[in-house]
């Protein structure tokens, strides 16, 4: 098998970098941005490889519900839709008994996570927090609550005036159970800038996940790629991540997150296509050596890339979703629930086999038994 | 008393009283066939040998083509059909036309359960469209720059070849640059029927009033027992081929087609194409094969037919077909059912032509798919995948304006296969 690829790399001019993940070694930066450049194929296949040899044909899944708390946000970021300003039209706050609602309006699917985040409302009181990790857990003691990116635990430090530290032992008292990967954007402190300047830099970004990961959480990590960034900006998100996850080992899953473009201030660009979309599960995968899962979030991506990803080095497609309202107000047409048999169907037609996980990768179901076992064998590393 | 519901023709076909209901979107049965579990299937010695076939440039057999449809894994067949994508479009041109879709009626009497689009004569919703209509459409189009008009109707009892003749040539003479892309195998089969004259006749009338090429729609499955299922009422399969054998014969060309992902066995795929490639070594008349997947939500017999096959089994069909028919020269996706993310990333999956831009497309939007995008996006989308994106006419020759050379071929004549 190897050997076919390795002859697809050699005629893709990247037969030394193909060596290089045979026998394990780190790619370097250069290398990442080779990948960038080299024949979409011939990096397809070779993240495929290391796909198979970590996960062989077995494609995760969960079946989870979304609540953006608050669509208020004061960080004014160009690529978003979904944010309003304080007493702006279609702005909103949910209390605590209406996302304790949303739970109940649930509680006849079998859903297992729920994933919560929002934008930074200042106005929002540190017990407010506590409060809507409290009101799922009543409603839904056995859920796991997979809330706050890192701008939203640093919003919630500064109400608490106390170091994160010590507030993220009050929240996983409250109910938190791991921390999504979202808001990460592009480090570069160029794009940054130009695109999202009232949020908190790149090295902040990471400086919050480290201390996450301290707290024994483990948190996802995304980038959101296909705007202004170069390739060498991505490359570098991509080498800073894993810097941390060698420091760490907190991180789970790496999320790429495609822009899109409709109803935002970067609607003139024309955002990733499906061709860019696949290449950058490849690299990611090929670059992020230390780092378990690669999801193609499948809400996002439509589909037929979803499927075709699971081909080019993604192992998750994320789940059947409850309300996704982030992507839609920006354009994205998928359904926003997709039945159970329906994804099973798709993850089974892209020639690989469908396992419902927990957040933390424990198997729920599998339609493969001994080989869903394989698969809860290979843990991440504990933090 | 015969118990219908246990053993009888309509159980067969899924037509139960109360029809079960399935953990799909429609709530119909999955699709039958199985894909083949990608790490688990690697290191297949057939697959590797049929690999090396292709490779090599040699024909392979319908069942080598068999054992790749049901063992190789997805990245296999799209390197393998990319690869040869890539020797017979070395110029690394990807291709789309300014084209528009018009159905001059909608009348049909083949009553074919899949299709959403077709009245029956004397419904309210039947129409035929008024030459005022046609040539408003056409003359959008024109403005366009648009090179084609793609012309089919239903089999409709009265407008037979005389009427399309005169509509064709009218056209010609309006739009000289337009070329009449129409009509369909099935098509004239029912005017040499309804005349009572032989097809050769019928073929020979329409081409003296202008018209320039033939797509290959009516094809679905050519396979006798998918079709007595399916679209009974339609030209046989042997009927279809004949009807393409003597449009060839009469220097014209025509597409292939497929439609797949309804009650039909992956042999049967393969028995399809390879049909249509006997056919293409005989004549050399075919310009295309283009697939595409059954489109069952809504159609009038929905509940005898499986959830729609999803995006991935289009794929490898698509792959499988530049593979397997090395004798035709252009694979089009279909981005009409698939939407312009697959139809991207088909182009690397075997494609080499993205199809019409379609600015006005009825059949598969009455059955709920809808995909109509600008020719700006097309290019955008081409060009991100790899690709230089030129307009082409109907024959596949070069007509855009950034082209080095002019456009061969240019029209019918030239397009002619010389035997």
């Amino acid at each position: 098998m190897s050997q076919a690829i390795e002859q697809v790399a050699s005629s893709a001019g990247i037969g030394d970098i193909a060596a290089k993940v045979f026998e394990g070694t780190r790619l370097s930066k250069e290398d990442g941005v080779r990948l960038y450049q080299a024949d979409v194929h011939a990096v397809g296949a070779l993240a495929n490889w290391v796909r198979e040899k970590k996960h062989g044909d077995l494609t995760y899944f969960n079946v989870n519900q979304h609540i953006n708390y608050t669509n208020v946000c004061n960080k004014l970021c160009r690529f978003c839709a979904f944010q309003r300003l304080p007493g702006q039209e279609g702005a909103y706050v949910m209390k605590p008994e209406e996302v304790a609602e949303k739970i109940e309006a649930q509680l006849h699917e079998p859903v297992t996570e729920v994933h919560m985040v929002a934008g930074i409302y200042p106005k929002l009181p540190y017990e407010y927090y506590l409060d809507i990790l409290r009101a799922v857990k009543e409603k839904r003691p056995a859920i796991h609550i997979k809330a706050f990116t890192m701008i939203e635990l640093m919003q919630i430090a500064r109400r608490a005036k106390k170091p994160l530290a010590e507030v993220l032992p009050e929240l996983i008292e409250a109910g938190l159970g791991s921390c999504p990967g979202g808001g990460a954007e592009v480090f570069s402190d160029r794009v940054r800038d130009l695109g999202y300047d009232k949020k908190n830099t790149g090295q902040e970004w990471l400086d919050t996940a480290r201390t996450v990961h301290e707290a024994g959480l483990r948190s996802n990590c995304t980038m959101l790629h296909g705007h202004i960034e170069t390739i060498e900006e991505r490359v570098d998100h991509h080498d800073r991540l894993r810097t941390l996850q060698d420091q760490t080992g907190g991180f789970q899953t790496y999320i790429p997150l495609s822009f899109h473009p409709a109803n935002t201030e970067w609607s003139h660009l024309p955002g990733p296509t499906a061709m860019d979309e696949l290449r950058e599960i490849a690299v990611s995968r090929l670059l992020l050596d230390n780092i378990d899962h690669i999801k193609a979030y499948w809400i996002m991506l439509s589909i037929p890339v979803a499927q075709m990803a699971l081909s080019f080095g993604s192992d998750d497609v994320d789940g059947t979703v409850v309300e996704e309202k982030i992507y839609h107000e920006a354009g994205a047409t998928t359904p926003q629930e997709v039945k159970r048999g329906e994804l099973v169907q798709w993850i089974r037609d892209a020639g690989r086999i469908p396992v419902e996980r927990d957040t933390l990768y424990n198997v729920i179901w599998s339609a493969d038994e001994a080989l869903a076992k394989v698969g809860a064998a290979a843990p991440v590393a504990s933090v | 008393m015969i118990d219908m519901n246990e053993s009888g023709a309509g159980a067969a076909l899924g037509r139960a009283e109360s029809p079960q209901r399935f953990d799909t979107p429609s709530g119909r049965r999955p699709q039958d066939w199985q894909a083949p579990l990608a790490f688990a299937a690697a290191g297949d010695r057939d697959v590797d040998r049929i690999a090396r076939l292709v490779e090599e440039g040699e024909r392979i057999t319908a069942a080598d083509a068999l054992v790749l449809h049901e063992r190789a894994d997805l990245l296999t067949l799209g390197r393998l059909a990319d690869l040869v994508r890539s020797r017979k479009h070395p110029s690394g041109i990807a291709t789309y036309i300014v084209d528009r879709n018009i159905n001059p009626t909608n009348v049909c009497l083949t009553d074919c359960g899949f299709c959403a689009f077709y009245r029956s004569p004397g419904d309210v919703e039947a129409y035929v469209l008024s030459r005022d209509e046609i040539y408003g459409k056409v003359e959008e189009l024109s403005q366009l720059n648009g090179r084609q008009v793609l012309m089919q109707g239903g089999h409709h009892p009265r407008v037979l070849s005389d009427w399309w003749g005169q509509l064709i040539s009218d056209l010609r003479e309006r739009f000289p640059q337009v070329n009449s892309h129409a009509l369909s195998a099935p098509e004239i089969d029912h005017f040499s029927q309804y005349e009572k004259r032989p097809v050769e006749d019928v073929i020979r009338d329409l081409k003296d009033a202008g018209l320039g090429s033939v797509p290959g729609a009516g094809a679905e499955m050519l396979v006798e027992r998918v079709r007595k299922i399916i679209a009974p009422k339609k030209t046989t399969t042997d009927r279809w081929l004949d009807v393409h054998r003597k449009i060839h014969e009469a220097g014209l060309r025509s597409s292939a087609t497929m439609m797949f992902g309804h009650v039909e066995t992956a042999a049967e795929r393969v028995e399809h194409l390879l049909r249509v490639r006997e056919l293409q070594d005989e004549t050399g008349g075919f310009t295309a094969f283009i697939s595409w997947t059954c489109q069952p939500d809504g159609v009038p017999e929905e509940q005898d037919y499986p959830e729609k096959a999803t995006p991935a089994v289009y794929l490898r069909v698509q792959a499988l077909s530049r593979i397997f028919l090395d004798n035709v020269e252009n694979i089009q996706t279909s981005y009409v059912t698939q939407g312009m993310k697959m139809g991207q990333m088909s182009l690397r999956f075997g494609a080499n032509d993205f199809g019409g831009t379609m600015i006005e497309e009825n059949v598969v939007s009455a059955a709920g798919c809808f995909n109509l995008e600008s020719v700006q996006k097309v290019e955008h989308l081409i060009e991100t995948a790899g690709f230089t994106p030129r307009q082409r006419n109907s024959w596949y020759g070069i007509v855009d304006e950034r082209a080095d050379s002019p456009a061969f071929p240019a029209n019918r004549e030239e397009a002619e296969v010389k035997s």
